[in-house]
């Protein structure tokens, strides 16, 4: 193999691994979540997946936790800690896990 | 040899794609070392991993195997094995990071360089620092590193001898003995541990041993989800339990380990069948070698970056760190240690720091089917952390039997998903 091919065959999965950080990566705030939610949010025993629902249910559930209009054991407690932002990009991220 | 060829290919590759003014070769291999393979730095080691590819991930950590803190006052209730709360690191060496089993010794943060007790030494770019906590020997007179061969504190997990020897001790004694626990004054590693464990410690009583009793000695005279805690304590166990706050003389001043014995502040002698002390703590030896850490002990930290006050290519992660008002819990070691590295990975390429919010869960079991928690986000200034205004807080007093059911289960659900988090 020449160094050109190899450096062919390198260049691909260094362009998908190294966009913008703040694109690849869960924004910080998703972190939080994988605590319980499971590996990408696939969800942990009774724990519910969070990966790859809808982005506009998840922000709409998150937002009722958040109003106290939707029953929960924690999640209502959690979701009163985070800004209008966080539970955008939350959404938006795990929406596109599976 | 073919996976050094593609590595070095990949690095040379990386350089020129993202060859801006500040980011060379160097920066493009740079090397993320971490200190300690435990919430803080397992969990470390693995964000990087995968969200930072550029980096260079070492975990140095002297023990093949990790076994939790948290779900050991399960295992004192006879509902797990020690084996079941025991993780390697054969995942984590299977993403590519490279495990290095020996002990770090001194840190050099001038040279930037960690000694190992078997003679080698690492350099790095960026050091996580995540070594745990050490117990303050002799704080406690009485209490020293013999003493806990016969009271054990097992509150740090090392090999497992501790927990394994006071369930042996517990197991041994009979029926009507009475279980003494001494609990320290904040702050100390996992504030509603002491309580679960009078917890768990109860229902292994209840099922075996029923007129025993426990006798718990506090410094403090309140702590984490009290009222939960004692709701549970009523409904479940009845009188077994009995808690002594340091305003009712509860602080344990000595301990005599042969004649079993916790003395408290005011000289009340409290002969025990089983001593279980847990004694005040600091950060652990090498954060204070290095000078790390203030005169409280623990190491003051940027609330942004985790970079110790001194040290700034030092992040201190984990239980070591002086991290208050936010708890010395695994929960908070695992997400701060995120930011910690995204914030170093940020230094190195001359980003900004991102936006800094950190989470915490604690759930505590109580009794079969009865688990309770305590939740809280954090936010970072440059001189604080502060905890989010009418958010977090503890799970609903009364009863709510449904909720206790559940929160027991999403406290299982939270062991295995962490653990994934850090090992997988």
């Amino acid at each position: 193999m020449t160094v050109a091919r190899i450096l062919a065959a390198a260049a691909l999965p260094v362009l998908l691994a190294l966009p913008a950080p703040s694109q690849a990566q869960a924004p910080l705030a998703a972190q939080g979540c994988l605590g319980c939610h499971g590996p990408n949010g696939a969800g942990m025993g009774p724990v519910p997946a969070i990966a790859g629902r809808d982005r506009a249910e998840l922000a709409a559930m998150l937002a009722a936790f958040r109003a106290n209009e939707r029953p929960g054991t924690i999640m209502g407690r959690i979701a009163r800690g985070y800004t209008d932002a966080e539970i955008a990009a939350v959404s938006e991220y795990f929406a596109t896990r599976r | 040899m073919h996976a050094n060829l593609t590595r070095r290919a990949v690095l040379a590759t990386t350089a020129a794609l993202i060859a801006t003014p500040r980011i060379g070769r160097a920066q493009a291999s740079a090397g993320l070392v971490i200190i300690g393979g435990g919430f803080g730095g397992a969990s470390a080691a693995r964000f990087a991993r995968l969200t930072y590819p550029w980096l260079n991930v070492t975990l140095v950590e002297p023990r093949a195997r990790f076994i939790t803190c948290p779900y050991s006052n399960l295992v004192l209730a006879g509902r797990r094995e020690i084996e079941q709360i025991t993780h390697g690191y054969e995942g984590l060496r299977a993403r590519g990071i490279t495990i290095v089993q020996d002990w770090a010794a001194a840190i050099d943060p001038a040279a930037r360089s960690v000694r190992l007790q078997g003679g080698n030494t690492l350099n790095y770019d960026k050091l996580i620092l995540s070594p745990g906590i050490a117990i303050r020997w002799g704080a406690l007179a009485g209490y020293d590193e013999a003493a806990a061969e016969l009271m054990p504190h097992a509150w740090i997990q090392a090999d497992g001898a501790q927990t394994a020897l006071l369930r042996r001790q517990l197991s041994a004694m009979p029926d009507g003995g009475v279980v003494g626990m001494a609990i320290p004054g904040n702050p100390f590693r996992c504030p509603p541990g002491p309580y679960e464990r009078i917890s768990m410690i109860a229902e292994y009583l209840k099922r075996a041993k029923p007129r025993s009793k426990i006798l718990a000695l506090d410094a403090k005279d309140a702590f984490s989800k009290q009222g939960l805690f004692q709701d549970g304590w009523r409904a479940l166990y009845g009188e077994m339990i009995e808690w002594v706050p340091g305003n009712r003389d509860g602080r344990v001043t000595r301990v005599d380990p042969r004649e079993r014995v916790l003395e408290t502040e005011f000289g009340t002698k409290h002969k025990v069948d089983v001593a279980n002390v847990i004694p005040p703590q600091s950060a652990a030896r090498i954060a204070i070698d290095a000078g790390l850490a203030d005169n409280t002990g623990w190491v003051p930290v940027n609330p942004k970056t985790f970079e110790a006050r001194n040290a700034p290519n030092i992040h201190v992660v984990g239980d070591a760190n002086n991290g208050a008002p936010m708890p010395k819990s695994g929960y908070v070691a695992n997400n701060t240690a995120k930011q910690a590295v995204a914030a170093a990975a940020a230094a190195l390429r001359g980003e900004p720091v991102p936006e800094a919010v950190y989470f915490n869960t604690c759930y505590s079991h109580v009794g079969p089917d009865y688990g309770i928690s305590i939740v809280g986000i954090y936010r970072a200034s440059d001189t604080a952390f502060t905890e989010v205004p009418n958010s977090g807080g503890v799970s609903p007093r009364g009863d709510h039997p449904e909720q206790r059911r559940q929160e027991a289960l999403y406290a299982d659900a939270w062991y295995d998903s962490i653990t994934r988090d850090m090992f997988a």
